[in-house]
């Protein structure tokens, strides 16, 4: 039987699969065994509380959805206390999601983050909008990005997940900065700007007019950028963009990703986590492959066909 | 730390099934009667417990995400769950397409119930439209718990007024008002509403598919001191609480208005469908 087992840096997981922050929560338990993952990845939290989003936070498109939830979050003190003991009761790795403002504001929720035993990761989504620079998001320039996780290494030894957004046209660089300054892996990616108009209302979809793209609608663009940023860096890559079963992550490790994230799959299919995992049993017995590992970046080019430049 | 409610939730489990159409009929022009084959977790669903449906992809339909859908009525002898539903949008329009014989994924039973204190003696129930498929169930439920149920039943015309036979067969009194009619206006629902009071006293309201006749029922309610609940119905996504996409504002009931400075967003999938009507914003 294929060893499923991959290594985050120092943080081993059972198996490369995992939830993507804001598609998992307790209610999942009612579902399947929660043990069975190989992580806990948290909501976003916050240092203090936010309600959110107006409805519609959520609209149906083809292959996908739209959301503009807003990062409801209780705020760190909460989570402490209520959530962080129940995620405790599961055996995988706990991959804590953070967001702020500001990269002051990252690095000190990272620091109190820093002395929880129970905190096994942190994630920083940095693809929340940064109000020192207009509100458009960290990871979309590779300056911003330099200076949040340059304070967010100083704030903390945890190993460091930093999460890109795909709203970029420099993916690579911004992925590269992110190594410079300390991460120990990226997660590419979050969900790609997009919004939708009712022709019947002329009112936008959402609540907050424009959202995140999710679901194998955006599969294709996530499979080029993890393809892009594992050529580029050498810390892992996490790949997460519209996974929806095991042949979807295999295409995420060819394309050079360690890991996967899966999100939206979970709404349509709860137990999709699940079966992808036994999927990537069954793929390793098919192919015979000794450990799951050597298909990352094992995509394969056809001869005479260069590597292509366009990164 | 959870409250009692919340574990207790938690740990019914919700699996998801693939369910088998036993029976598929058209009611009328807009609505559906499914019935299917279920384990028996799903066949124990509570009156107002919602499943969350995986429809089918057809040649013009490609519903991505499930669609919520509440409890007509669960049988566990017989191991079925019904639904009673309204061809709206994508999602109902691809379920019109099931034939006996095929099988969907369904998600559930889902959220909380209503239910019935041991004190009370009669309910008022007042629903509209699809929201009479939702408090159908409370039908029986009365009846099980020897608590007479007055129910007013509205929609646009008499062919749509939905569950009407099956809550005279359990025993309940029974009004019907129709736009059609010209019955159906909140002025003289809010008559009808005193007037049952009167005869005799309310001791919980129920509601369902109408905003302006719950808002009704939440004003008389606090008038004349008669709690109550009602079903409520929101797009949602995941149906397990994680997205929060489902979300309403309420209000905490046990605060004063005026002190009351932050309505919380609360998730209708994980919280309800069912709240307090004195809760809702």
């Amino acid at each position: 039987m294929v060893d499923l087992s991959v290594a985050i840096g120092d943080v081993v997981l059972q198996n490369p699969v995992m939830p993507a922050s804001g598609t998992f929560s307790e209610g999942l338990i009612k579902t399947f065994d929660i043990n069975a993952l190989g992580a806990i990845v948290t909501k976003t939290i916050t240092e203090t509380p936010r309600e959110g989003n107006p409805v519609p936070r959520i609209a149906e498109v083809r292959d996908g959805m739209l959301n503009a939830i807003g990062i409801p979050s209780h705020g760190l003190a909460y989570f402490l206390e209520h959530s962080l003991p129940h995620y405790q009761t599961y055996r995988g790795p706990k991959v804590i999601s953070i967001s702020a403002p500001s990269s002051d504001a990252f690095a000190h929720l990272a620091q109190q983050l820093a002395e929880v035993s129970a905190v096994d990761v942190i994630e920083a989504n940095i693809s929340c909008p940064n109000i020192e620079e207009d509100g458009k998001a960290f990871a979309m320039r590779a300056a911003s990005t330099a200076q949040v996780v340059r304070k967010l290494r100083q704030a903390t030894r945890k190993p460091l997940w930093v999460k890109l957004t795909p709203n970029t046209g420099e993916i690579a660089e911004v992925a590269q900065v992110a190594e410079a300054e300390g991460a120990d892996a990226v997660v590419v990616a979050n969900t790609v700007l997009a919004m939708a108009i009712d022709p019947v209302t002329r009112q936008p979809r959402l609540g907050n007019v424009m959202g995140g793209l999710s679901g194998p609608a955006i599969k294709p663009i996530i499979v080029r950028m993890v393809y892009q940023c594992s050529r580029t860096v050498r810390i892992p890559v996490i790949g997460c963009g519209g996974i929806m079963n095991a042949d979807d992550t295999v295409e995420y490790l060819l394309a050079g990703a360690s890991a996967v994230q899966v999100g939206t799959a979970t709404f349509v299919m709860p137990t999709a986590m699940l079966d992808i995992i036994e999927g990537l049993r069954r793929y390793g017995d098919v192919h015979k492959l000794t450990r799951i590992t050597e298909l990352i970046g094992a995509m394969k080019l056809p001869e005479r066909v260069s590597v292509p430049d366009m990164l | 730390m959870n409250t009692a409610r919340e574990e207790r939730y938690l740990a019914q489990a919700a699996p998801e099934t693939q369910a088998r159409v036993l029976r598929h009929e058209a009611v009328n022009a807009e609505y559906r009667h499914l019935t299917l084959a279920v384990p028996d977790v799903a066949a124990g669903a509570q009156a107002g417990q919602f499943f969350n449906l995986r429809c089918p992809t057809t040649a013009d339909e490609s519903p991505f995400l499930r669609r919520p859908m509440s409890t007509y009525r669960a049988n566990s002898e017989r191991g079925e769950v019904e639904f009673l539903y309204k061809i709206a949008g994508s999602g109902t329009r691809a379920l019109t397409h099931l034939q006996v014989g095929d099988t969907l994924s369904i998600l559930g039973p889902l959220g909380h119930g209503f239910s019935l204190q041991p004190t009370w003696r009669h309910i008022v129930v007042l629903g509209r439209g699809v929201g009479l498929a939702t408090l159908a169930p409370l039908a029986e439920m009365a009846q099980a718990a020897q608590v007479k149920a007055t129910v007013i039943l509205s929609a646009r015309t008499p062919e749509l007024i939905m569950s009407e036979a099956r809550f005279r067969a359990a025993g309940a009194e029974v009004i019907t008002v129709t736009d059609e009619a010209g019955n159906s206006d909140v002025a003289h629902v809010e008559k009808l509403l005193r007037t049952l009071h009167q005869q005799q006293r309310a001791d919980a309201f129920f509601t369902c598919g109408s905003e302006r006749l719950m808002r009704l029922m939440q004003r008389l309610g606090a008038e004349l001191n008669i709690p109550g609940q009602a079903a409520l119905e929101q797009h949602m996504a995941c149906g397990l609480g994680m997205c929060h996409g489902c979300v309403r504002p309420m209000r905490d009931p046990e605060v004063e208005a005026s002190e009351q400075h932050v309505h919380h967003a609360r998730r209708v999938c994980w919280d309800g469908p069912v709240f307090r009507l004195a809760e809702v914003v």
